[in-house]
């Protein structure tokens, strides 16, 4: 018989499932039985994330922890089960259902509520509060039956939930008591560029109004009255006045708790009895409640050190944040108000690009103590850097805010900080521990997250990551070098650059100013590729036919015989019968075997050189297109009936699927883009999962981007909502063409996404707010491509000096009778080859 | 002593790119890198796929050693020896390979 200890866990929130993460990952398994009661009906979420419930997330993905966390590590969670009560003497537990438990050990996670200010009329219908997916799935409900929506406070967590009624389709209202909004984290300036900033979205912003009174609406549901005895009429109220620590359970058992509530800590996290911690926001340390995870979960590291009687001291955290709301940037560091005596401040301010920055530093000018930065927080991290580890400032402070000349070297680099530095800080990831893992081999920023849990929190250091990790691989001489072969020094961007400026128009003109030796497969197509980019010339013009693989070279895919596959394009997966008919009749012709894509449309295999021609002049009588299933290109845009047909159809996604393909056909990429349309929410074309995707809306388009199936699937990313058409190309013709532009050679949407700096919110400044003032040569590219278009196939078949290579052989007519087949199921497929023995993929062929 | 097989003209060559040919009952692969005056005759067998292909690859170089990569997998083989830069034990089989009068003649 073990004669293991019982360790009760109260609240399975974010601190408490990481406290029991870390604790099975220390080996306390061995001496602690676990017992952990949730008052949640499931187990731990991700509330940082919770906001993408509207975006589409369910439950499951935000789930923190899989299934079978508890049972495979002996672990007993009690659900929907919250405890009542703690009889300190006994040192027991009572919960709702009844269950009365003995500990030796016990950790308070119980959170935080959101508070809700003693307002008459507040229990009103429609009065809500935003913390549990319960709560969200109420607005969702509210919100399905309403038209206006009121957020009752104007803090970070105000605009998010502010931010969310927007997306879901409401008049959108914040109503704060404070003259600015974010009042805890900005200044003045900041908080009044911020608020032009969230009226830009939509959402109506209503500063110094105090509510006093809920009542029923005359056009809307409710009403609020202000002190200044001005009103608004709303549907939806929702709390977002601060939140106050769930310290109900210290209470009955006369913990001592603070003055305006929660459970004391001291730096072990011990509560005022020496077997009961308390972590997270429901624990008050110093004074101080956090309501961020990241101090919790230094929190739950405490406890476990302090169980594992090594020494450990919590002390405190950083409060510095960082806005994840759509489109907006908005940063606040440590001192952003400039309360230290003898502060001083810099500020720029920027009313036409709506960017405000402020530095407050040490009266010395040595430190950095606080900044503020709206509009632009692209050296949030930077700066943080600073402040955190006490660096010394350059001589000119400000040259830290100010707009940075072209290709000016940041000011720092990541190589000026500390081992000691915190790289991410919701899982206290040092340099030093990043460093470590790449000496070991990680390199790559998957492998890093994977490795050190760094960037998979918050997503707030990723940038910062790829940086040191960049930087270490340097180092290392683990040449990260980015160039595209031994002949060209340079990246496949670099290139691109030299093709728009130099106007070169073949490999040859590239090769000799800026490359050398004679070139290889991986030059030559990623070249090919770019010239076929941005000059959008037919690819078997003589320069460039020896820069294309056998599939764009023969406008065919290569199989493993050596035979070749035909597909025609079919936009948007619509055929009439009489198309159908004729494949049918192509393909019984020339005996190729038929097969229905995974792309809805029809692949004919099995075609030799010879006969590719032949086929495709019937194909194009008959009215077919190239598919450029060959080419790194735009392939199918996949799509459902939608309102045309389907009875839950809400707008035209059939129309719009073919429009955008043939929109978009034969435009040439770093690789190949998919694109989905669905007329509805079900998604029956599985947008989502494309490069780009469209979900119609009653409200309009939804555009997600980079998303991809295949080898590494990834949910494509909601772009932007509610457009019109033509917004909605316009959106589309600058993201791919900026693709284009930047993304290394054979890199999905989706791999450059993720290593994009900045990512998504990056891309959304550059394509929507046109950040790099490129929106309109990205624009013209694109429609020189569309205008540009010809179907290859058409011109080869028109050209006899082209149709010359379609022989298997130089010297005969004859067909090569190496090619051998069987038939199955009534149709043709290549006989059984010679064993070929097993190799390594040298590189991915299609 | 050799014996020299015409196979084609020298315009039927597609600069930078291959071509095949029927020769002797063999499919025969010829490359053409201008940039560096060369042309070269290999079996079109890809050892690595067991199809006829190698004709379709890409030409250029590594480390200044002219080569066609197979369009199947992407393997490498040394156009003057026939030599796999990814498996030691694999050579392709070479043809001498002469330009006379206008005329391709390879000896096999
Ligand atoms: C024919 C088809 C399978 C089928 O029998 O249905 C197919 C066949 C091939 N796919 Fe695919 N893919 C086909 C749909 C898909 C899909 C489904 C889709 O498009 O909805 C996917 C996953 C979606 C995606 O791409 O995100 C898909 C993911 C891939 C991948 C992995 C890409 C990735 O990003 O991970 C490759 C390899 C690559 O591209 O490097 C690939 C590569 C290939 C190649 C080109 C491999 C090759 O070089 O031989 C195959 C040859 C096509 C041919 O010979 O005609 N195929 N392939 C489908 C043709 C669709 C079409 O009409 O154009
Ligand atoms: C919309 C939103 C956005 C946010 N964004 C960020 C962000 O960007 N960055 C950031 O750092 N933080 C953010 N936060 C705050 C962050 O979610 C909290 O700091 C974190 O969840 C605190 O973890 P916790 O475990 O202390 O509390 P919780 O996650 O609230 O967990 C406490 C759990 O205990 C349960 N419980 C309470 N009492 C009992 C009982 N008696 N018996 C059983 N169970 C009980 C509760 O039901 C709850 O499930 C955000 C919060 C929200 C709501
Ligand atoms: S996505 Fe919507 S409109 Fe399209 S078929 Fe499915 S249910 Fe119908
Ligand atoms: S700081 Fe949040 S994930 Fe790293």
């Amino acid at each position: 018989m073990s004669m293991k200890q019982t360790l009760i866990v109260i609240g399975n929130g974010m601190v408490g499932q990481y406290f029991l993460d870390t604790l099975v990952n220390s080996g306390l398994t061995e001496q602690y039985r676990i017992i952990t009661f949730a008052e949640e009906p499931r187990p731990a979420y991700d509330r940082v994330h919770l906001s993408a419930f509207f975006s589409g997330k369910s439950a499951e993905d935000l789930a923190l922890v899989n299934e079978d966390f508890f049972a495979q590590h002996g672990i007993t969670l009690y659900l929907a089960d919250r405890v009542i009560s703690i009889d300190r003497q006994q040192k027991q537990i009572t919960s709702a259902q009844g269950r009365v438990m003995a500990y030796d050990k016990l950790v308070l996670a119980t959170g935080s509520y959101p508070f809700v200010p003693p307002v008459n009329g507040r229990e009103r219908p429609q009065c809500l509060v935003y913390r549990t997916i319960e709560d969200l799935q109420a607005i969702s409900a509210a919100a399905a039956t309403s038209s206006i929506g009121t957020v009752i406070g104007g803090g970070l967590l105000g605009l998010e939930a502010a931010k969310a009624l927007r997306d879901l389709g409401l008049e959108t209202h914040v109503v704060e008591f404070a003259p600015r909004l974010m009042a805890v984290q900005l200044d003045d300036g900041g908080g009044a560029m911020l608020r032009r900033k969230i009226e830009a979205l939509g959402v109506e912003v209503h500063l110094n109004k105090n509510t006093t009174l809920i009542e029923a609406g005359q056009d809307c549901l409710n009403r609020l009255q202000f002190a200044d005895g001005d009103s608004l009429e709303t549907d939806i109220v929702l709390f977002s006045a601060g939140i106050r620590p769930r310290d109900d359970l210290a209470a009955s058992c006369q913990l001592i708790q603070g003055p305006r509530g929660g459970i004391v800590i001291d730096n072990q996290c011990r509560s005022s009895d020496a077997d009961i911690y308390a972590i997270g926001e429901c624990a008050l340390w110093n004074g101080q409640i956090f309501g961020l995870v990241a101090p919790g979960y230094a929190m739950a590291r405490t406890v476990i050190a302090d169980l594992q009687q090594q020494p450990a001291s919590f002390s405190g955290a950083d409060l510095s944040t960082k806005l994840k709301l759509l489109g907006v940037d908005v940063a606040s560091i440590g001192d952003a108000q400039g309360k230290t005596a003898g502060a001083l401040s810099y500020c720029y301010q920027n009313e036409a690009a709506e960017v405000y920055k402020r530095l407050v530093v040490s009266a010395d000018k040595s430190r950095l103590l606080g900044a503020v930065l709206v509009g632009d927080a692209s050296n949030y991290a930077q700066l943080l850097q600073y402040c955190l580890n006490g660096m010394t400032l350059p001589d000119n402070p400000e040259s830290l805010i100010l707009p940075v000349a072209a290709n000016q070297p940041a000011a720092l680099g990541v190589e000026a900080l500390p081992a000691s530095a915190q790289i991410c800080s919701c899982y206290d990831v040092s340099k030093a521990q990043v460093c470590e893992a790449v000496a070991s081999g990680c390199c790559s920023l998957p492998e890093l997250k994977q490795r050190t849990k760094a960037a998979t929190g918050c997503g707030g250091c990723a940038g910062l990551l790829k940086s040191v990790l960049d930087n270490e691989l340097t180092k290392h001489g683990v040449a990260v070098s980015n160039d595209l072969c031994e002949h060209f020094a340079l990246t496949r961007q670099q290139i691109y650059h030299l093709v728009m400026v130099e106007q070169i128009q073949t490999f040859d003109q590239l090769l000799s100013r800026h490359g050398h030796g004679l070139g290889c497969e991986v030059c030559k197509q990623a070249v090919g590729s770019i010239l076929a980019s941005y000059w959008n010339d037919y690819i078997l013009k003589t320069p460039h036919i020896g820069l294309q693989d056998t599939n764009d070279n023969f406008l065919a895919n290569i199989q493993k015989n050596g035979t070749y596959s035909v597909v025609p394009r079919i936009p948007g997966g619509e055929i009439t019968p009489d198309m159908l008919i004729t494949l049918g009749q192509v393909g019984k012709k020339y005996q190729l075997y038929t097969k229905i894509t995974g792309g809805q449309r029809v692949d004919l295999f099995g075609a030799r050189l010879e006969q590719l021609p032949l086929i495709w002049q019937e194909l194009i009588e008959a009215g077919f297109e190239s598919g450029h299933a060959y080419g790194k290109s735009l392939r199918t845009v996949k799509s459902c009936v939608g309102s045309s047909w389907c009875r839950f159809g809400v707008d035209d996604s059939l129309s719009l699927a073919i429009e955008l393909e043939n929109r978009y056909k034969g435009l040439r990429a770093p690789h190949k883009i998919k694109f989905g349309v669905s007329g509805c929410t079900r998604e029956c074309a599985e947008a989502q999962s494309k490069d780009i995707g469209v979900i119609a809306t009653e409200n309009g388009w939804n555009l997600y981007v980079c998303g991809n199936g295949g080898m590494k699937p990834r949910h494509a990313d909601l772009f932007a909502t509610a457009l019109d058409t033509v917004t909605l190309m316009r959106y589309i013709d600058r993201l791919l063409i900026f693709y284009v532009r930047t993304a290394n050679r054979m890199q999905r949407t989706s791999v450059w996404l993720e290593n994009l700096e900045g990512g998504l919110s990056y891309l959304r400044q550059v394509v929507i707010d046109d950040s790099l003032q490129i929106a309109d040569s990205l624009e013209q590219q694109m429609q020189h491509v569309i205008n540009s278009y010809q179907c290859e196939w058409k011109t080869t078949l028109e050209n006899p000096q082209h149709l010359q290579r379609f022989r298997s052989f130089v010297n005969t007519d004859q067909p090569d009778q190496s090619l051998a087949f069987i038939e199955q199921r009534g149709q043709s497929f290549p006989a059984p080859s010679l064993p070929v023995k097993h190799f390594p993929i040298i590189e991915e062929v299609a | 002593m050799s014996q020299w097989i015409d196979v084609c003209n020298v315009d039927d060559l597609v600069a930078d790119a291959g071509i095949c040919a029927w020769v002797a009952q063999r499919q025969i692969a010829i490359f053409s890198l201008p940039k560096i005056n060369g042309v070269f005759a290999v079996d079109n067998l890809d050892p690595f796929s067991g199809a006829q292909v190698l004709s379709r690859g890409m030409v250029g170089d590594l480390g200044g050693i002219p080569m066609v990569a197979s369009p199947m997998y992407k393997q490498h083989f040394n156009l003057e020896t026939g030599q796999c830069f990814e498996d030691q034990t694999l050579r392709i089989t070479v043809y001498p390979l002469r330009i006379h009068q206008s005329r391709i003649e390879i000896s096999l």
